[in-house]
């Protein structure tokens, strides 16, 4: 395929209301290239993403002019002239894997509707069989696939579906709109390496909308930097990581958790015995509290299938307790067994030391409280902040004046009391369900992925928040999370579950610095978006467990 | 899984057949002095007759003796007809069924179809037409309709008959127009709505835009719109069908079909009890066959229950 250039011109998008989202912007892809739009989310990147397709959400219209090779088309022109360019020129890769596939068609079923629309003749018989086979092959995934169902695959293989979907009609141009920013981390790297694969062998220009600047180092040529609706700067990815220009860019390095763990690498020493600072030294000798909660031995069986396998965990008293692994891990089941939610199958769970029957009716709202991943879900919609804080303070018997004080305790002005989950951005939202989660004034705070759905900035605000009610209430805090680079940012140790097994446990600096278990080794380079392929493969042959 | 529900049915059927017995048993109104009407009253033809139909026994013997009659396959016979009930309720089954089905499909045809379309068009005319449609049907009773089609199509422009089931064949097929329009009315609005909220959910999803985004054609994509949505239509037309098998009793009064509805409502009235239990049962049975195959469909509409399992 020659490469075709794309070029847009005075690109912008108005709001139904007539507001400027985007301002005109000017953006340039050649084929074989990939572009990073970096910025948070509300930034305006997907904004300008769909406006280049078409399908900007109703209400919301662009201008602006684009090319795509010889042929100029307006921005703002209606849905049936877009029509014949979608699919055939530029195709769309949207976030969420679990949600871009239709969950009653057959994987291969909804390959084959591409094709179709591409090529305008009916499938039939094995010459369908071959041309499905032929595009899942292309990204790496067996035959037999075509007819699975989407639920019967894993996150990563459904993003790889997605993109066989996305690419079948063969586009020049492929908008990834944050593809990877569902799946975990060692996924998320695997992903764009087979993206960026493709991409050179079909000299396809790809279009890569990212709020992660850790992922596009060293996957993409250019960077645009999008921030309220504006480029703010723009240039090779090397160079504006290296040295950003721009007081904004250099903000959304810092607060990157992968871009900090690389600076505090870079920083210590080769035996990996330093510390980069940024967590108490836990030196081994000195007295440490007793645990308040002590997990030990934990089995946990869904049917056939062994989640938990002899997991032991323990959580001290002004101290972080991080648990990464991936999806599948058990993370998550170990968590809600702890607080209740799930029936261990086997081992003990001790509060200060006394036995904990499995499931809630043991446990008291004083003991532990859970924050879980979603704020946007975990607050009814319906109920004013007050409310919900009003609630929460009404069943730890204590008085409803107080919700002033949860708030100032997270961080939030006590106005938000007369405020709905709505009208607040997603690290208030998760602010409130911390504040919600400390009206009992619990000993153990459980944090299931509490930030994973959180914009990096905001990320870092709320972990501040975690680490300060740690030092001030001297809280035990489970903190679950797939983002080792985020474990890395506030555990004082930290456990690496697999496969439902623990297979390296310790302080987090000696772990994060010097792992012992391939697995671990494995997750930190995922962490730091390198290639982790070869981890994984180094790992496979030695048939580690 | 087929056990334990066809079990649980078993009992529903068994408490329903005891609270409609004892609640005709307590009903006002003497068997005997129906069944006599104008002919003086004997004592001896009054002892007789509660000899023959047990009416001196206790009120749990009178039960056991129906229910040990029904366990050995004999409904019993209709003290209003004196046919057996079996033969009283075979004779109006098919008007009855006719009726349903013509109303049935009526409804679906028409409503799925604008249902789609106000989803696809949502804010247009068409959408327009479809929600004035769905809130006349949802709010217009039953045989308040019934009556205004009779006096419009009946009587001031005679194009329909006004009562009977016609002589069978193609005559019948002409006699439940108007019945069946009148059912199918208020069941139409309920499935019309149902389609337009869960494909309007369904054109949302991310599958959509992205299948938009691939460049696959609107009809196609539409199609893979309404295969998601089939769930819930197929729940609200399930729905309909059991409200269809126990509501028919109006449209049938209204006009003079003799089907089981009628049949039912007189033997109410004349404290047949061996029909209006038999009739209960039949519609129960009915009903709880169509929400298992509705059951069934979601196992042949989402691989996602075929993965779990039948639901109990």
């Amino acid at each position: 395929m020659t490469a075709v250039s794309i070029h847009a011109r005075g690109l912008t998008v108005l709001a139904p209301d007539g507001r400027t989202m985007v301002q005109p912007l000017d953006l340039d892809l050649v084929g074989g290239e990939t572009v990073a739009l970096i910025g948070e989310s509300g930034s305006g990147k997907t904004l300008t993403a769909k406006s280049l397709i078409g399908l900007l959400p109703p209400g919301f219209r662009a201008q602006g002019e684009v090319r795509y090779g010889e042929q100029a088309f307006e921005l703002s022109m209606p849905d049936a002239a877009w029509r014949p360019l979608r699919g055939r020129t530029v195709s769309l890769l949207l976030q969420d894997p679990f949600t871009s596939l239709s969950p009653v068609h057959r994987c291969g079923e909804q390959i084959a509707w591409t094709i179709e629309a591409a090529t305008g003749r009916r499938l039939r018989g094995a010459a369908r069989t071959s041309a499905i086979a032929a595009r899942l092959a292309e990204v790496r995934l067996p035959e037999r696939v075509a007819r699975a169902y989407p639920h019967e695959l894993s996150g990563g293989m459904r993003q790889r579906v997605a993109i066989a979907a996305a690419l079948a009609s063969d586009p020049v141009l492929l908008i990834a709109d944050e593809p990877t920013t569902a799946l975990d981390a060692s996924n998320q790297a695997e992903i764009l390496d087979l993206l960026h694969g493709i991409q050179t062998a079909r000299g396809m220009a790809v279009l890569l909308i990212s709020h992660d600047l850790g992922l596009v180092r060293g996957r993409t040529d250019r960077v645009l930097v999008m921030r309220s609706g504006e480029i703010v700067e723009r240039g090779d990815t090397a160079t504006v990581l290296a040295a950003p220009e721009h007081a904004y860019t250099r903000a959304l390095i810092e607060v990157d958790p992968a871009m900090r763990a690389l600076a505090a690498d870079d920083g210590s020493t080769a035996d990996g015995s330093a510390d980069d600072g940024s967590t108490p030294a836990l030196a081994a000798g000195t007295d440490r509290p007793t645990a308040v909660l002590e997990a030990s031995g934990i089995v946990k069986r869904f049917g056939e299938r062994t989640v938990l396998d002899d997991v032991s965990i323990a959580l001290r008293p002004g101290e972080v307790t991080g648990v990464v692994g991936e999806s599948g891990s058990g993370k998550s089941t170990l968590a809600r067994c702890i607080a209740g939610l799930e029936r261990e199958d086997g081992g003990e769970i001790r509060f200060e030391g006394v036995v904990l029957a499995p499931g809630r009716g043991s446990r008291t709202p004083a003991q532990m409280q859970i924050v879980f991943q979603d704020p946007y879900s975990s607050l009814n919609p319906m109920m004013s902040i007050g409310a919900i804080l009003r609630e929460a303070l009404h069943v730890a018997r204590r008085p409803a004046a107080d919700v002033a004080v949860l708030l100032e305790t997270v961080g939030l002005p006590a106005d938000f009391a007369g405020k709905r989950p709505a009208q607040l951005s997603g690290g208030q939202r998760q602010r409130v369900a911390i504040a919600r989660a400390l009206a009992p004034r619990p000993s153990v705070l459980i944090c299931d992925e509490s930030v994973s759905a959180l914009d990096v900035s905001v990320q870092a605000q709320v972990l501040a928040l975690l680490a300060q009610l740690r030092d001030e209430l001297g809280l035990a805090i489970l903190f679950i999370s797939h983002d080792l680079a985020v474990v890395r940012e506030i555990a004082d140790t930290v456990t690496v579950l697999w496969d439902g097994r623990v297979v390296e446990q310790g302080e987090c600096a000696r772990v994060l610095t010097a792992p012992e278990h391939e697995y671990t080794r494995l997750l930190i380079a995922a962490g730091r978006r390198e290639n982790p392929r070869a981890a994984a493969s180094d790992l496979a042959s030695k048939g580690t467990r | 899984m087929l056990a334990v529900r066809v079990l649980g049915m078993l009992a529903i059927l068994l408490v329903l057949s005891f609270i409609v017995f004892s609640m005709m048993y307590l009903a006002p109104g003497d068997l005997v002095k129906t069944l006599l009407g104008n002919r003086p009253a004997s004592p001896e033809a009054v002892a007789a007759i509660r000899e023959q139909y047990h009416l001196d026994d206790p009120f749990l013997v009178q039960y056991f003796t129906w229910l040990g009659g029904v366990l050995t396959g004999d409904l019993g016979e209709s003290i209003r007809l004196q046919v057996p009930v079996a033969d009283a309720i075979a004779s109006r089954l098919p008007v009855t069924l006719a009726l349903c089905a013509v109303a049935f499909v009526l409804a679906l045809a028409v409503s799925i179809p604008l249902g789609v379309a106000s989803a696809v068009h949502a804010g247009r005319p068409v959408d327009r037409v479809g929600s004035a449609l769905g809130i006349v049907g949802l709010s217009a009773p039953t045989f308040a309709v019934g009556l205004l089609l009779l006096y419009v199509f009946a009587y001031y422009v005679p194009i329909f008959p006004v009562y009977g089931a016609g002589d069978g064949g193609l005559d019948t097929l002409y006699h439940l127009v108007l019945p069946g329009i009148t059912l199918a009315l208020g069941l139409g609005a309920i499935v019309l709505k149902l389609t337009r909220t869960a494909l309007l959910r369904e054109l949302d999803a991310d599958y959509v835009t992205s299948a938009r985004a691939r460049g696959i054609d609107d009809r196609v994509v539409h199609r893979l719109a309404l295969r998601n949505a089939l769930i819930p239509i197929v729940t609200g037309a399930s729905l309909v069908l059991t409200f269809l098998v126990g509501g028919t009793v109006l449209a049938e009064t209204t006009f003079a079909l003799p089907g089981i509805g009628l049949l039912l409502q007189d033997s109410v009235l004349f404290k047949d009890i061996a029909v209006v239990q038999a009739l209960t049962l039949l519609i129960a049975v009915a009903i709880a066959v169509i929400a298992l195959l509705a059951d069934l469909a979601y196992l042949l509409l989402d691989p996602r229950v075929r993965a779990k399992g039948v639901p109990a």
